[in-house]
């Protein structure tokens, strides 16, 4: 099939950045995305122009490096999809597809449609881990947790980072990342123990790293490739909550 | 050690609890008000007892001035988060479809807010200005004729369709605000999920269609 793209093309942060067009011949429909894209930078790349520089990493929807607004949509048109999972069927014949870098004042382009997601990696490093260190993997059993905690807990923990939460947000808030990551180990008996003083830093350098507020328009779900639930946005709200009332 | 620079989450707090305060007003308001759709003679009696027993109370004075701060601390904090979401939010994507994902109520609480806003200096004027610092006619019982202010601002169809108008805002406005309210408060479990929307929308649906009413009642008897 034939398409028509229009891409974002910037040099660098600093550089302004504009809109341009593309046609591209000869996509199957069992290409995936990124795919496409290599086809096209495939055909830059023999007229000598500078190739249009996307991040991936895995491409098979686990390491949440490839998000990328597609039509206007974060990782495109398919619910709970990573752009490298979506693929040329969802497209026809004669389409116009826009693509653009996912964008928050917390997310500055490197080029074209990279993005620097330090600001995640900040958050993380501020209280998203156990403090004590656990030497070698323990006997599993010797700490009881229910079959129901234990999904939820994953569930929470399947969050790959990818930032299409803040990507389709109108606040960029990063609630339903920093949401996961509390309800993640708040629901262990590890993570626990330091679950206030967690809450307290990571919201903090939520904060500082310019993120929006959350006004529970549930968008992110909606968007978010592993279906995060945006009860762990409540979730971190209640931990937040319980920590302001009982932080010693 | 820890420097607490956050404000995001306190920020929603204030709203919440401030919101929650005005959604628990409503209900008070809306049930005095009730008042009006007594019989012409009847309801003038007894909404003019009633306004002159409300300003009289000191418990009353003391909920008003609750009110007061509540709805000017939701009004700023409000305008703050808006601001700041709006700097968070930084440049425009070029083609934008990410309203599909939302209910456009939520999207849009700092216009209906603005249009609560403007409808509460309008009705602060006429009504609550009108009643407390200035003149008014008595009924035969001797209190001001509040009820007569009423009938008179009604009469008018221009008065009637600005009120009905905002109050369809109020119902977008408190059918996002009181559910959000509870995920900021922080009511997490998927118990309650289910529980909180329906109350929220019966909640919304009773308290709109009711102030709704009074005007259109009053208007067209
Ligand atoms: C009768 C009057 C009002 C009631 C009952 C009310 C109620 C609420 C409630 C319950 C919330 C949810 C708080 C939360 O998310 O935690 C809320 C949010 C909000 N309100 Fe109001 N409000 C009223 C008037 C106003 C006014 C006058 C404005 C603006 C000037 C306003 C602007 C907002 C904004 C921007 C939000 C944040 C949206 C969000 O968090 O989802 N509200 N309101
Ligand atoms: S919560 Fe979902 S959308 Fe947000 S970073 Fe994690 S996986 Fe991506
Ligand atoms: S490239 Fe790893 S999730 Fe898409």
């Amino acid at each position: 099939m034939k398409l028509y793209l229009k891409i974002w093309r910037q040099l660098n942060t600093s550089s302004k950045g504009e809109m341009v067009d593309y046609e591209i011949d000869g996509v199957t429909e069992h290409m995936s995305f990124l795919e496409m894209l290599d086809l096209l930078n495939e055909s830059l790349v023999q007229l000598h122009e500078r190739v249009i520089e996307f991040d991936h990493d895995c491409r098979e929807g686990i390491c949440g490096q490839c998000g990328i607004m597609i039509n206007g949509r974060a990782h495109g048109p398919l619910k709970h999809t990573t752009t490298c999972q979506l693929h040329m069927r969802s497209f026809k014949d004669g389409d116009t597809i826009y693509i653009e870098p996912f964008r928050a004042t917390a997310f500055p382009v490197l080029r074209d449609l990279k993005i620097d997601r330090t600001a995640f990696d900040a958050i993380i490093a501020s209280g998203g881990y156990i403090g004590a260190s656990t030497g070698q993997a323990p006997e599993a059993n010797s700490i009881p947790i229910s079959y129901e905690t234990v999904e939820a807990s994953f569930d929470a923990a399947a969050c790959i980072g990818c930032g299409a939460c803040v990507a389709t947000c109108k606040n960029s808030s990063a609630a339903l990342f920093v949401g996961a990551k509390i309800t993640h180990l708040a629901l262990l008996p590890q993570g626990k123990i330091e679950a206030s003083k967690r809450v307290l830093t990571m919201v903090n350098q939520m904060d500082m790293e310019g993120f929006g507020s959350c006004t529970n328009t549930e968008a992110c779900e909606a968007e978010c490739p592993q279906g995060i639930s945006v009860l762990s946005i409540a979730k971190m709200n209640y931990e937040y909550n319980k920590a302001l009332i009982f932080k010693k | 050690m820890l420097t607490m620079k956050s404000t995001t989450l306190k920020n929603k707090l204030i709203i919440a609890f401030t919101g929650l305060f005005l959604c628990f007003f409503l209900v008070i308001h809306l049930l005095g008000n009730l008042q009006l759709f007594l019989p012409e003679d009847q309801a003038r009696e007894q909404f003019n007892w009633y306004s002159n027993a409300l300003s009289g109370n000191i418990l009353i004075k003391i909920i008003s001035w609750v009110l007061y701060l509540s709805l000017i601390g939701h009004a700023v904090y409000a305008l703050i988060i808006t601001t700041k979401n709006n700097t968070a939010n930084g440049k425009n994507y070029h083609y934008d479809k990410r309203n599909f994902s939302s209910a456009w109520n939520s999207r849009n609480m700092g216009i209906l807010g603005t249009i609560l806003l403007i409808f509460l200096i309008i009705h602060f004027k006429d009504f609550w200005y009108t009643y407390k610092f200035t003149n008014l006619p008595v009924d035969a019982a001797g209190h001001k004729d509040l009820y007569e202010v009423v009938v008179q601002s009604y009469s008018q169809l221009w008065y009637v369709i600005l009120y009905e108008i905002s109050f369809i805002a109020l119902g977008f406005h408190l059918l996002h605000g009181f559910f959000s309210a509870s995920r900021t408060l922080g009511l997490y479990h998927p118990k309650y999920v289910k529980a909180i929307k329906i109350f929220g929308w019966g909640y919304t649906l009773i308290i709109t269609a009711g102030f709704m009413a009074i005007p259109l009642y009053i208007h067209f008897k």
